[in-house]
């Protein structure tokens, strides 16, 4: 089956990526294919390169990379949402002439249209954090 | 139940055969980002084409309260938006009447642009739906 999932949730604030993290890797070990991973609301601080936790906690981001680059995973970031919470590309820095950018390699953004061609395309989108 | 029970009733029908897109929308209107973002999905939706429609539920029945000011926040007032949804093709707006009623919520507070869903009336319409978004 081919699954997309939609992560709404902030690693800060709720637990929306790291069960979205688990689920993504249950599926693809089960044979199952996940074609996108939308990041939506405030989950788009899982596209944060910037995240540095303690060495002894999990870094959302960093897995999140290390998964989507492995397995050739779309990974798209809402850029209204993105630029909502401080999450910006190198692009979108130099448009809005902000002083950094920080959206992980891996990581694209790009519009809700990507979000509903998931849901129309895919046999399941499966929501996180809603 | 559906209020406006026969042109709606033929219309569910008939996005059954095709993808149809009701996106759910239950947090309050100024409760983070949530409402705000619901609505953008829903009108992404209907710019595709999409025959999409939204659903007011929980404490998503505050987003239609009429004669809300949020400038004091300051947060644009969402009611604007709500104004304009068929003008960008959202086909219906729908409520539920249960979450007003445990919200001690009249129909006739909130801005006239709905269709009251009663009883299991919420069941009902999602079971018509290819395909729900949460929010």
């Amino acid at each position: 089956m081919n699954y997309a999932l939609a992560v709404y949730g902030a690693m800060g604030s709720s637990q929306a990526g790291q069960t979205a993290l688990s689920f993504a890797k249950a599926v693809l070990a089960s044979g199952h294919t996940v074609s996108r991973i939308f990041f939506y609301q405030d989950g788009v601080q899982n596209a944060s390169s910037l995240s540095n936790p303690p060495q002894d906690e999990v870094n959302l981001p960093a897995e999140w990379q290390e998964l989507v680059q492995q397995n050739e995973i779309d990974a798209v970031v809402c850029i209204a949402a993105a630029l909502r919470r401080g999450v910006v590309d190198a692009d979108e820095a130099e448009r809005y002439q902000l002083p950094a950018s920080n959206l992980a390699d891996g990581f694209q953004l790009s519009g809700l249209g990507q979000l509903l061609e998931s849901l129309v395309e895919t046999d399941r989108l499966i929501t996180f954090g809603a | 139940m559906l209020q406006q029970a026969e042109p709606q009733e033929s219309e569910s029908q008939k996005s059954v055969n095709q993808t149809s897109l009701c996106v759910v929308s239950s947090q309050s209107p100024y409760r983070g980002q949530s409402a705000r973002e619901a609505l953008d999905a829903a009108l992404v939706s209907a710019s595709y084409d999409l025959p999409t429609s939204l659903l007011l539920m929980g404490d998503g029945v505050y987003q239609l309260v009429d004669h809300q000011d949020p400038s004091q926040l300051p947060r644009k007032n969402l009611l604007a938006m709500f104004k304009s949804l068929e003008l960008y093709g959202i086909e219906t707006v729908y409520v539920d009447s249960e979450s007003l009623d445990e919200r001690g919520l009249e129909p006739e507070q909130l801005l006239p642009v709905y269709t009251l869903l009663e009883g299991d009336g919420v069941a009902t319409f999602l079971a018509t739906q290819k395909k729900v978004l949460n929010f």
